[in-house]
């Protein structure tokens, strides 16, 4: 039984993760509370209450310690613990804090059990439970995989819980008044009698006072803030153009440097000739690094252009030189040796009825991250410390990875995060760092800023794995009776790992993503996962797996449907057993009025696929113009438990559909002579705003546990637009991206 | 040589082929204006030149000499708001935030030549700046708005 299976050797994977992390594994360890990293940084006369909250005299911050790449989450974080501090947007500071165990991810864990998310058994919580201790013990603090708010959503509210009561004891202290007779608003505690006193005023009693851990948290029907309309807190300065990226930081005595590095990823460096480069205006420098070189100089585009100007001799890409060999590779991984694991089998997918037989197989390539802020970080090595300034995902790795470079201890490396400019899992890579590291090391004293041109961002990116699938559905008295889908591809988990020195065992769950965990109840259904060796390094693309293994499950399931003459959004509501996706494919219905008349030329398509818990159902309409094909709507309904924040939630979902459409359309990365043909954006487009549709958002709070909206609106884009153009045009397409066969317009 | 930013006088010491791009942020420190692709296919790194909006990294600082630039800085400030940053805040557009400062400068030079713009003008004007977040319903609907503020400014 595959399931057991995979639950053994996930077994191991909570062994390894423990090792990686270099602490050991122990019920004591999970339960011990971690230190505040604040209690040591308050000077006096400031009051800490927990990780999350500091108060001086003149200030409340509060610390978000989830990296904002766009997805609001200082805000909403903010907004989490203001809920209960009573205190409004305005009347505090935010930080991204300090690297700190104590900010370690309760939800990431989630999604590496190999339990449906909508399996609620004691089976499934106790790994959970036991995944999530090894978070605690490893103390990773990350943000990914849509965990911020399933991460926060409890313990933010309670830790402003904890600092509103502590706040009242001090000024029942120093008034003599009861507690019981406290009220807090807006940044004071208020008195009967109308007198009130600023959080700020009663922070120096405060912090003679032990943290009150027993509160109650309010009731949802009590929010003031979660759930109602937000202004985002850096919606002002990214109008304005006065947000600070890490891109645009600053600090004292700073050079400018780039890398160029072999773009046959992992291939060494054979020689160079820098001899024209050197003598260039504003060069000061021309350093080793890793499998290339580094060019110094007093501007960013001195050191483009110098660079530019050196001749390389690369050695070859420990991965096959051209795109069709990968193909080949993965094509050949469908074989017992190289099956990773059996995620779903129920009933007997050969002994089904066989009225009709469907039989297709599908693409995904290898897809870029390229979020618009290349990457970066300034670093500064002196011989007893190292200061990074950059935007991260995984501040505690980062400065284990950055010390492995200088020879520092971790704890030397001092991290200062920056709202990021985009990241979509590349801000979860560390090579950039370590080069800027590597530079700045062999300039000890002088701060370093290294700067990605967009080509080197290109041949160094790590994209979205490729894969394969090979499916076939059974169909009988107009019904869908068996699927059987099997997938092939390299794991991205092991190989963004293994550049850290991080073992992951085990089967990797992201290559069967948003194909085996879909709850839908199939009679006969078998869910095969092969691993393919890796290829090209890939890495964890917006929502990993999902959007290509959501793809294939879908469509082939939109093929069968179709074969069996049903309706595809009768059918899936007919097949879905789990109440709250149900809900989401019944309000996409209504949403987009599925059913009525379209033109001859217009198609609908309909997709569903569940990631990090949440039920995702898109709806796309398209036109067959003379041009080509035409986007004209999408509705979105999807069910995320609580919408923390409608307007930032309605963004995201309709930033999540474009950026799902407009890979499918037209965007992939391939391998000649081992390199990314594609080097900038007029290779690697996405979608612009001409092909915008109108983009209709119905968050739905049916589930019972909070879910993140960064990824799951990502993967049902890509086949709702490609059963939507089957609707228009007759053309199934089984390969992204679309436009090798189709054309936009 | 002598470049006129947001209307006052900087002496730089660049090549003639620097790009403004590259003047603005690491000469001069203006880090509102960003860099994106170097190759104009992003919209990142928009400024009016003379009134107009073009890509700083396809100017030569000479060709910049001479002229009227303005950036993000000086379109408006966190205080003072022009009207297409307070549309942009009024419909909270951002997510990541970083090509918002090119799509603000294009946009505010759309309405310089079109006050009232359909959705397709906004389409054909804005469609060189590259949102990889996919906030382009917020832009379009932000335009619009804009549009209306400075018809009744």
């Amino acid at each position: 039984m595959g399931r057991l299976r995979t639950i053994s050797r996930r077994g191991f994977l909570v062994g390894s993760l423990a090792v990686g992390g270099g602490v050991a594994f122990g019920t004591y360890m999970a339960q011990r509370p971690l230190a505040n990293p604040l209690a040591t940084a308050v000077a006096d006369g400031e009051v800490t209450f927990n990780p999350w909250v500091v108060v001086s005299s003149d200030k409340v911050t509060l610390i978000g310690p989830h990296a904002d790449k766009g997805q609001g989450v200082a805000s909403s974080q903010a907004a989490l613990i203001a809920e209960e501090l009573d205190i409004e947007f305005g009347q505090f500071d935010v930080s991204f804090g300090v690297p700190s165990p104590a900010y370690y991810n309760t939800a990431m864990a989630d999604e590496g059990v190999p339990f449906m998310s909508t399996d609620t058994s004691v089976a499934a919580e106790t790994m959970r439970s036991i995944m999530g201790g090894v978070m605690k013990i490893v103390g990773m603090q990350g943000t990914g995989g849509s965990t911020t708010m399933p991460d926060s959503y409890h313990k933010l509210r309670y830790a402003g819980a904890v600092a509103r009561e502590t706040l009242k004891q001090a000024a029942s202290q120093k008034t003599g008044v009861p507690v019981e007779q406290l009220s807090t608003k807006a940044g004071a505690v208020h008195m009967p009698d109308g007198s009130s006193l600023a959080y700020t005023e009663l922070a120096g009693i405060a912090a003679t006072l032990a943290p009150v851990e027993r509160v109650t948290l309010r009731d949802p029907s009590e929010f003031r803030l979660i759930g109602k309309p937000m202004q985002r807190l850096d919606i002002v300065g990214k109008s304005t153009g006065t947000t600070t990226y890490g891109i645009d930081a600053e600090v004292d005595g700073m050079v400018h440097a780039t890398v160029v590095v072999n773009p046959c990823k992992g291939g060494p460096l054979e020689g160079y000739d820098d001899s024209v480069a050197k003598s260039m205006r504003g060069v000061k420098s021309i350093l080793p690094v890793t499998s290339g070189v580094a060019v110094v100089a007093d501007n960013t585009w001195r050191a483009f252009r110098a660079a530019e100007a050196i001749e390389f001799k690369w050695g070859s890409a420990p991965y096959p030189d051209e795109q069709q060999e990968h193909w080949n590779e993965i094509a050949s991984s469908f074989t017992d040796e190289r099956l990773d694991s059996v995620w779903r089998d129920d009933g007997d997918v050969d002994a089904a009825g066989s009225e009709k037989i469907i039989e297709a197989e599908y693409k995904s390539p290898y897809v870029a991250h390229q979020p618009l802020e290349p990457m970066n970080a300034i670093v500064l090595v002196t011989d007893d410390q190292v200061e990074v300034w950059t935007g991260h995902q995984v501040p505690i790795l980062l400065q284990q990875q950055v010390a492995s470079v200088t020879g520092h201890t971790a704890d030397q490396v001092i991290f200062h995060n920056f709202y990021i400019g985009g990241s979509f899992g590349h801000r979860l890579e560390f090579d950039y760092v370590k080069q800027a590291a590597e530079i700045a090391n062999q300039m000890r004293g002088t701060p370093v800023k290294m700067t990605y041109s967009r080509e080197v961002d290109f041949a160094q990116d790590f994209p979205r794995h490729i894969s394969m699938a090979r499916g076939r559905a059974q169909v009988e008295n107009g019904q869908v009776k068996s699927v059987d889908l099997q997938i092939a591809a390299p794991s991205p988990i092991n190989s963004q790992m293994g550049r850290i020195g991080i073992a992951v065992p085990g089967p990797d769950s992201q290559i069967p993503a948003g194909a085996w965990n879909n709850p839908y109840a199939l009679e006969n259904f078998r869910m095969r996962a092969y691993r393919a060796p890796e290829l090209g390094p890939t890495s964890s693309w917006r929502a990993v797996g999902a959007p290509g293994a959501g793809f294939f499950f879908d469509c082939l399931l939109d093929e069968a449907i179709h074969e069996a003459g049903a309706d595809p959004m009768e059918e899936r509501i007919r097949l879905m057993q789990h109440d709250v996706s149900r809900k989401a494919l019944e309000a996409a219905a209504e949403m987009s009025d599925w059913g009525s008349p379209l033109a001859e030329n217009q198609g609908k398509g309909v997709a569903f696929v569940e990631s990090f818990g949440v039920p995702t159902v898109e709806v796309v309409q398209v036109t067959n113009t003379e041009f080509g094909i035409k986007i004209d709507k999408v509705w979105v309904a999807c069910d995320v438990g609580r919408v923390i924040d409608p307007i930032n939630f309605e963004n995201l979902v309709q930033g999540g559909v474009v950026f799902g459409l407009g890979h499918a359309m037209n965007c992939e990365i391939t391998y000649a002579k081992g390199m990314a043909e594609q080097s900038n954006f007029h290779q690697h487009e996405g979608m612009r705003i001409w092909q915008t549709p109108e983009i209709i958002v119905k968050g739905l709070e049916n589930g019972e546990k909070v879910r993140g909206i960064g990824e799951p609106p990502v993967p049902p884009a890509a086949p709702a637009l490609a059963n939507a153009i089957f609707a228009a045009t007759g053309i199934r397409l089984r390969e992204m991206p679309f436009n090798k066969f189709v054309d936009f317009v | 040589m002598k470049l006129t930013i947001n209307g006052t006088e900087h002496e730089v010491d660049v090549e003639d082929d620097m790009p403004l791009l590259w003047v603005l942020r690491d000469e001069l420190k203006l880090t509102g204006t960003k860099y994106g692709c170097g190759i104009a296919q992003c919209g990142a790194c928009t400024v009016h030149m003379d009134g107009l909006a073009v890509r700083s990294c396809q100017v030569a600082a000479s060709t910049a000499e001479g002229t009227e630039i303005m950036t993000i800085e000086g379109l408006g400030t966190p205080e003072t708001l022009h009207a297409v940053q307070e549309a942009w805040v009024e419909h909270q557009v951002a997510q990541c935030g970083y090509c918002q400062s090119g799509q603000v400068m294009q946009a505010a030079s759309l309405l310089d030549l079109n006050p009232e713009p359909t959705d397709e003008d906004i389409d054909i004007v804005m469609g060189g700046n590259l949102c990889r977040c996919g906030t382009y319903s917020r832009i379009r609907a932000a335009v619009h708005t804009a549009a209306k503020k400075l018809q009744e400014a």
